[in-house]
């Protein structure tokens, strides 16, 4: 299948990691990935933090951009989100109707990653190799607007070699929450505390998420408390090999 | 100045505002580690609870489509509805009295209790009367309020502001409970222990004596049923159904949004409300009244319909959702903000979700402009609420409506420029490559970043750079 491939400005500037283990991954099950030029970001963080006019050139070039293909996948449960529950919603607002339908046209065609892999290529085992034990925080747009369900967990209890864990109280938020982490710091880190907390119980060396920007937060916390543990984005567990 | 309908619910009276931003009241209460873990305690037991009951009902996702329905349906004609639940409760020998903000509300009241000749008030708990301030109001003209719900008089007696919409005093523990009936309550036993039982007894004692002795009562609504004109008031105590039923005198303040068409709409909230807000079946009491009954109860009913800023709300095509709440309380117990912040924070009777995106509503966003910022959009709350309001969709309604500082103007101005311009988006790259923050301490804002959390090295090469190297 061809499948292209909408990184996120996120994963693109700071996690490429993310990013390409998702091509790679793709590509070892046999599907041409494409990397449209012209894309940037999905206006997510304009929308959320109170500027809609500002997030709709954002949302025009993505529609434009991703609108010739028909398969889309992003590694990123949330940005997925904002695509699937936001452009219509912010075009219409606009009264651009038109911008609105194209929109939902694009949104329809796109996938996370746990989704596109579960029910579009209907694959559960990947073939990936991971010796590690490993705690999985599943990211509220997942759970909450994607609804992913256990999708990303049914794709690493097939990886070989790993000692999967369960995260306790694993569906409260982490606090991350987009520029909520900004102006809302000292909240924000409340939570984070307490998601921490839950990750180190779990004795596991590396948590793992569909989301680059809470991994950041997460793992921007550990590595201030010089924890030791790792975190890594489902796509690079699921494209590890032996 | 005249409020007219439309507008917003005035300043200077009753309790919507905070006096500080909800960043700034928020970082107090996450000092209080008391507070945290009172918090923690109760809402994680009252989420169980509500689950175990909710898993029960096979057609629950069924019966809060109904919920959302119906409340979409009664915004829809509100003033066709309320106008015939006014003539329902006239006909039923009610008075019923129009109040387009706070003051006229505590006006309205305070001639009434004026009138009876009564020194003082027994109160049922009630958010309408919180949200005007009525008790202020009663008190200024010489009149005493009497909370009679157990949480609400330990607020009351505490000389506090409740912080839950169903468990006003959850911020307090029983030793604290124990000192303020010790210092406040009138002939309270100076040797009261903290122990629950002797503590309810005390105010028991102290209630008993208070409803045989007061001839006026004043309380919120649950439901209004426009068929039929009748009230209904839903509790655990049964200290409502005292109010209720031995005063001379009663008088119901009720917002506007609180009406329902018909008799029958109540089946679906009654079963709805109890297992979201206490985790019950079925709340122990549920009282209705239908204006007045020569010989038993109240021989004068009035109601008072409140709309403080609610006209304002239905205009608001996405907003005014807000108005579908029945007050659960569900999403504040499932809120990981409000468990660690409480409900203070939020600076107004509403706290929570629910009050992130109704009192930035009532009173106009530019007065509550940090409260529609006070949530992750986890979501949780639109999972939890049990007449599917969409809270994080209204919130990011909102926060397009808030003033915005003019420094975070530029910044996202500049960065919607460059994500809409490739060029610059990948110079802007590089850039952030070079700058080498790694591990350091950033200057505000993001120095709220830094203080708890290192930033990521940046990559050797971003994922385009590789893509086009491959
Ligand atoms: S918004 Fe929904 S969950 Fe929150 S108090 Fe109102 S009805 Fe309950």
């Amino acid at each position: 299948m061809r499948i292209a491939l909408f990184v996120t400005c996120l994963a693109d500037t700071m996690f490429p990691q993310a990013a390409k283990a998702t091509v790679l991954l793709l590509e070892r099950l046999g599907h041409e990935v494409v990397f449209p030029p012209g894309q940037t970001c999905c206006g997510q963080m304009h929308i959320n933090t109170g500027y809609q006019q500002q997030a709709l050139p954002l949302i025009q070039r993505h529609v434009k951009t991703f609108q010739p293909y028909d398969v889309v996948v992003a590694p990123s449960g949330s940005c997925v989100g904002s695509v699937r529950h936001q452009h219509a919603m912010v075009a219409s607002a606009a009264g651009d109707e038109r911008l609105a339908l194209r929109a939902t046209a694009v949104a329809e065609r796109t996938y996370e990653l746990s989704e596109l892999l579960i029910d579009v290529l209907k694959i559960e085992d990947v073939g990936a190799y991971f010796p590690h034990r490993v705690t999985y925080h599943p990211t509220c747009h997942s759970l909450r607007v994607l609804r992913v369900g256990d999708k990303p967990l049914r794709l690493l209890r097939n990886v070989r070699g790993i000692d999967l864990v369960e995260l306790p109280a694993a569906e409260q938020c982490c606090g991350f929450g987009g520029t909520f982490a900004l102006k809302n710091a000292d909240t924000s880190t409340a939570m984070l505390a307490d998601k921490m907390g839950h990750v180190l119980e779990t004795g596991a060396s590396v948590c793992t998420a569909g989301d680059a920007s809470c991994l950041m937060h997460i793992g921007g916390g550990l590595s201030r408390l010089e924890s030791g543990v790792r975190t890594l984005h489902l796509a690079e567990i699921l494209a590890a090999t032996s | 100045m005249t409020t007219f309908l439309g507008m917003p619910a005035p300043r200077g009276v009753g309790h919507l505002r905070g006096d500080e931003s909800f960043p700034a009241a928020a970082k107090k209460a996450l000092g209080n580690d008391q507070l945290r873990r009172n918090l923690n305690h109760a809402t994680t037991t009252i989420r169980g609870k509500s689950g175990r009951v909710i898993a029960e009902l096979p057609d629950w996702e069924q019966l809060r489509l109904a919920g959302s329905a119906i409340k979409a349906d009664t915004m829809a004609r509100l003033p066709e509805l309320i106008e015939e639940l006014e003539s329902r409760v006239t006909a039923a020998g009610g008075v019923v009295h129009w109040a387009a903000d706070a003051n006229e509300a505590n006006t309205i009241v305070t001639d009434l209790v004026r009138a009876t000749g009564s020194p003082r008030v027994i109160k049922i708990k009630s958010m309408a009367t919180q949200e005007i301030g009525l008790n202020e109001a009663l008190e200024e003209a010489g009149i005493q309020p009497v909370e009679t719900d157990l949480a609400e008089l330990i607020v009351q007696l505490g000389k506090d502001q409740p912080s839950h919409i169903l468990v006003p005093a959850i911020h307090r523990n029983r030793t604290e409970i124990r000192d303020i009936f010790l210092r406040e309550m009138p002939g309270v036993d100076p040797a009261l222990t903290d122990d629950p039982p002797v503590l309810a007894a005390a105010a028991r004692r102290y209630l008993r004596e208070t409803f045989l002795s007061t001839s006026v009562a004043v309380s919120g609504a649950n439901f209004g049923i426009a068929e039929t004109g009748t009230l209904a008031v839903v509790e655990s105590e049964g200290n409502g159904r005292m109010c209720l039923t031995l005063p001379d005198t009663l008088i119901t303040v009720m917002g506007i949004e609180k009406v329902l068409p018909t008799w029958r709409d109540l089946e679906v909230f009654l079963q709805l409300l109890p297992r979201s807000s206490t985790g019950e079946r079925m709340n122990p009491y549920t009282s209705m009244w239908t204006g007045v009954v020569p010989g038993d109860g109240p021989q004068n009913f009035h109601l008072v319909l409140l709309d403080n800023g609610r006209t304002k709300v239905l205009a608001d095509e996405v907003g005014r959702q807000a108005l579908h709440c029945i007050r659960c309380s569900a999403c504040l117990n499932v809120c990981p903000v409000y468990e660690r912040t409480g409900g203070h924070a939020y600076g107004s009777v509403y706290p929570g979700p629910i009050g992130a995106i109704l009192s930035p509503q009532l009173t106009g966003v530019e007065d509550n402009a940090s409260l529609p910022y006070a949530s992750s959009l986890c979501g949780a709350c639109f999972d939890a609420c049990p007449v599917r309001i969409d809270i994080p969709a209204i919130l990011v309604h909102l926060r397009n409506q808030a003033p915005h500082p003019r420094s975070e103007r530029v910044a996202m101005a500049a960065a919607a420029y460059t994500m809409d311009h490739p060029r610059l988006y990948e110079a802007a790259q590089h850039a952030a490559k070079l700058s080498r923050y790694a591990g350091k301490r950033l200057p505000p804002p993001l120095s709220g970043w830094t203080a708890s959390r290192d930033l990521p090295e940046p990559p050797a090469e971003t994922f385009r750079d590789w893509w086009e190297d491959r």
